[in-house]
C-alpha cells in the first residue's frame, strides 16, 4: 500500500522508476553524512578545545617532532602520503604476485603463494609492528645507521607489502575470470605466453578489477591508522599526542574520527565516480 | 622433402582416464581441403587442437611441414604463426577494435610496421565483406560478422594452414551462409584447410576429402561424394542418417 500520491500505478508506468525506487537510488546516506559532518564542523569550530585538537592534528606546533626522514607535519597529509605510498607499492607488487599466482612455473607459483599466505596469515597490525620494531632495527644493526630506512618508513612500506598480498588475489581472480579461449586465440596467432598476457589477458583482467581495486584503496586509507603504533605522525597518532599533552580525550579522538570520515567520504565519492565511468564503458 | 604439410603419427590423447584420441595416423597434403565429421566426443576438436599444439598429444607426433611439434628444439610460437585457427566461439579480443584484433599479432609476432599491418588488415576486412566495421568493437557485431573478423585475424598472419573448429555451430541459421561463403572462397585460393563442421553443403562444394571419426579414431577417409553415396562402415551410415535426416 503506497502512502504517497505520486506512487499510483499510473505514474509508475509513466515514470520509468517508481517513487520508492527513486528514493532508494538517491544517495541519502551521503547527504545525511555530509550534513552531520557540516554540523559537527560548525560545532567544533565554536569550541576552543575542539579547535585546538583540529589545529594540533592539521598544523601542529613546530616543537612537535617530525617523523624520522619524512618532513611532513600535517597529520592529514601524512595519512594521505602513507595511504598513497602503500597503495602504489601494493598495486605494482600485487600485479606481479597475481601474475605469478596463475603461472604454470612451480617456482613462481609457490613463491608467490607462500608470500600471499604468509602476509594474509599475520594481522596487519602485527606486520607493521614487526617491520617497524624488528626488521628495520635489525637491518640497521647490520648495515649501520646509514641504512636508508627508518622504522616509520618501514612501517609504511610494510602496509604496502601487506596489501600487495590482498591485491594479488584480486588480480588473480581477474585474470582467471577471462575465458580460456582468449589465451588460446592469442597463442594460436603465434604470440608467446608473456605477449598474450600483456596484450590480451591483462588489459581485460585489469579493467574488470578496477572496482575492487578502488574499494581496497578506501580500506587501505582506514588501515593507514595502524601505522600510528610506530609513531608515524598521521591523524590518529597526532590525536593521541594531543590527548596525552592536554588530557582531552573526547575532543582529540572526536576530531580524529571527524577527519577520517571527511577523507574517507571524499575517497568513496571518487571511487564511486570511477566505478560508474567504468560500468558505462562496458 | 615432405609431401604432407600436416602429418599425425600414432597420436593418442588422454584426459585423465578418458581417451579422446586413440592412435590417429593422418597425412594432409598441401592445398587439400579436409572436412572432419563425427559424433560429439569422437575427438574431432581434440585432433584439430593437436595440430597447432593447443593440446599436447599424450603419445605420438605431429609434424607441420616436417617439423616435429613435440621436439624440444621446436619454437612452437613460430610454428603456430603459420597455422591459423578459427574457433566455435570466435574468441575475438573484446577490448580491441576489429582492425586492432587483426593487426595485433602482425605487430607483436610478425613485427610489421603500422602502414603495412593496417593495409593487410583493411584488405582482409574487404575480403570478408565488412570494411566498414574496422573501428567497431566485437561486442557491436553480429555473430556472423564476428566469425568473419576471426577468419580475417587468422589470415593476417599469412598462414599456410587454416584450422576451423565448428566455425558455424554458435551462429544463428541466417548467418551461417556468410561465414561458409568466406570459407569457400578461401578454399578456392588453394589454402590447406582442416574444418570440423557438419555443414554438408560446404563439404560437398569445397572439400576434396572428408574424414569420419568415431571414438578417437579415423573410421573413414574418402571424398565427400563417396561418403554420401557409398559409406563403407555401419557407424558412418548410422551417423549420416542422423545428420542428413
Amino acid at each position: 500500500m503506497s502512502l504517497s500520491k505520486t506512487d499510483s500505478p499510473k505514474s509508475a508506468i509513466r515514470s520509468r522508476l517508481s517513487f520508492s525506487e527513486q528514493m532508494r537510488q538517491f544517495p541519502w546516506w551521503a547527504i545525511i553524512m555530509i550534513v552531520a559532518l557540516g554540523i559537527s564542523l560548525f560545532g567544533m569550530l565554536g569550541n576552543d578545545n575542539y579547535r585546538a585538537a583540529l589545529n594540533f592534528i592539521i598544523n601542529p606546533p613546530t616543537s612537535t617532532e617530525m617523523a624520522f626522514g619524512i618532513g611532513i607535519r600535517n597529520g592529514v597529509m601524512m595519512t594521505l602520503v602513507t595511504t598513497l605510498t602503500a597503495y602504489v607499492i601494493a598495486l605494482v607488487l600485487g600485479l606481479l604476485l597475481g601474475i605469478m599466482r596463475v603461472s604454470k612455473n612451480p617456482v613462481l607459483f609457490h613463491a608467490s603463494t607462500l608470500y600471499v599466505e604468509l602476509m594474509r596469515g599475520v594481522p596487519m597490525l602485527v606486520l607493521i609492528i614487526w617491520i617497524g620494531f624488528v626488521v628495520v632495527p635489525f637491518l640497521r644493526q647490520i648495515f649501520g645507521q646509514s641504512f636508508p630506512l627508518t622504522g616509520v618508513q618501514g612501517a609504511i612500506l610494510g602496509l604496502g607489502f601487506g596489501y600487495a598480498a590482498y591485491l594479488a588475489e584480486v588480480y588473480r581472480s581477474g585474470i582467471e575470470s577471462i575465458p580460456r579461449g582468449q589465451m588460446e586465440a592469442a597463442r594460436s596467432l603465434g604470440m608467446g605466453y608473456a605477449q598474450a598476457m600483456r596484450y590480451v589477458i591483462l588489459p581485460q583482467a585489469i579493467r574488470r578489477v578496477v572496482p575492487p581495486l578502488a574499494n581496497d584503496l578506501v580500506a587501505l586509507l582506514k588501515d593507514s591508522a595502524l601505522v600510528s603504533v610506530v609513531a608515524v605522525p598521521e591523524i590518529l597518532q597526532m590525536a593521541r599526542l594531543f590527548v596525552s599533552r592536554n588530557l582531552r580525550a573526547i575532543e582529540g579522538y572526536n576530531a580524529a574520527a571527524f577527519l577520517y570520515l571527511v577523507v574517507t567520504l571524499i575517497f568513496i565519492i571518487v571511487v564511486r565516480l570511477i566505478e560508474r565511468r567504468w560500468n558505462t564503458n562496458g | 622433402m615432405d609431401d604432407a604439410i600436416i602429418r599425425l603419427v600414432d597420436v593418442h590423447k588422454h584426459f585423465g582416464r578418458v581417451a579422446a584420441l586413440n592412435g590417429i595416423n593422418l597425412e594432409i597434403g598441401r592445398g587439400q581441403v579436409v572436412v572432419v565429421i563425427g559424433p560429439s566426443g569422437s575427438g574431432k576438436s581434440t585432433m584439430l587442437r593437436c595440430i597447432n599444439h593447443l593440446e599436447k598429444p599424450t603419445e605420438g607426433h605431429v609434424y607441420i611441414e616436417g617439423v616435429d611439434l613435440e621436439a624440444r628444439t621446436t619454437n612452437i610460437n613460430q610454428t603456430r604463426a603459420e597455422v591459423g585457427m578459427v574457433f566455435q566461439q570466435f574468441n575475438l579480443f573484446p577490448h580491441l577494435t576489429v582492425l586492432d584484433n587483426i593487426t595485433l599479432a602482425q605487430r607483436v609476432v610478425r613485427k610489421r610496421d603500422k602502414v603495412e599491418r593496417d593495409r593487410v588488415g583493411m584488405e582482409l576486412l574487404n575480403r570478408v565483406g565488412i570494411p566498414e566495421k574496422a573501428g567497431a568493437y566485437p561486442g557491436q557485431l553480429s555473430g556472423g560478422q564476428q566469425q568473419r573478423v576471426a577468419i580475417a585475424r587468422a589470415l593476417a598472419m599469412n598462414p599456410k594452414i587454416m584450422l576451423f573448429d565448428e566455425p558455424t555451430s554458435a551462429l544463428d541459421p541466417e548467418m551461417i551462409k556468410e561465414v561458409l561463403d568466406v570459407m569457400q572462397d578461401l578454399a578456392q585460393t588453394g589454402m590447406t584447410m582442416v574444418c570440423v563442421t557438419h555443414e554438408m553443403g560446404f563439404a560437398r562444394a569445397a572439400a576434396n576429402r572428408i574424414i569420419f571419426m568415431d571414438q578417437g579414431m579415423v573410421v573413414e577417409d574418402t571424398t565427400p561424394n563417396d561418403l554420401y553415396n557409398n559409406p563403407q562402415h555401419e557407424r558412418t551410415r548410422l551417423f549420416l542418417s542422423k545428420i542428413l535426416h
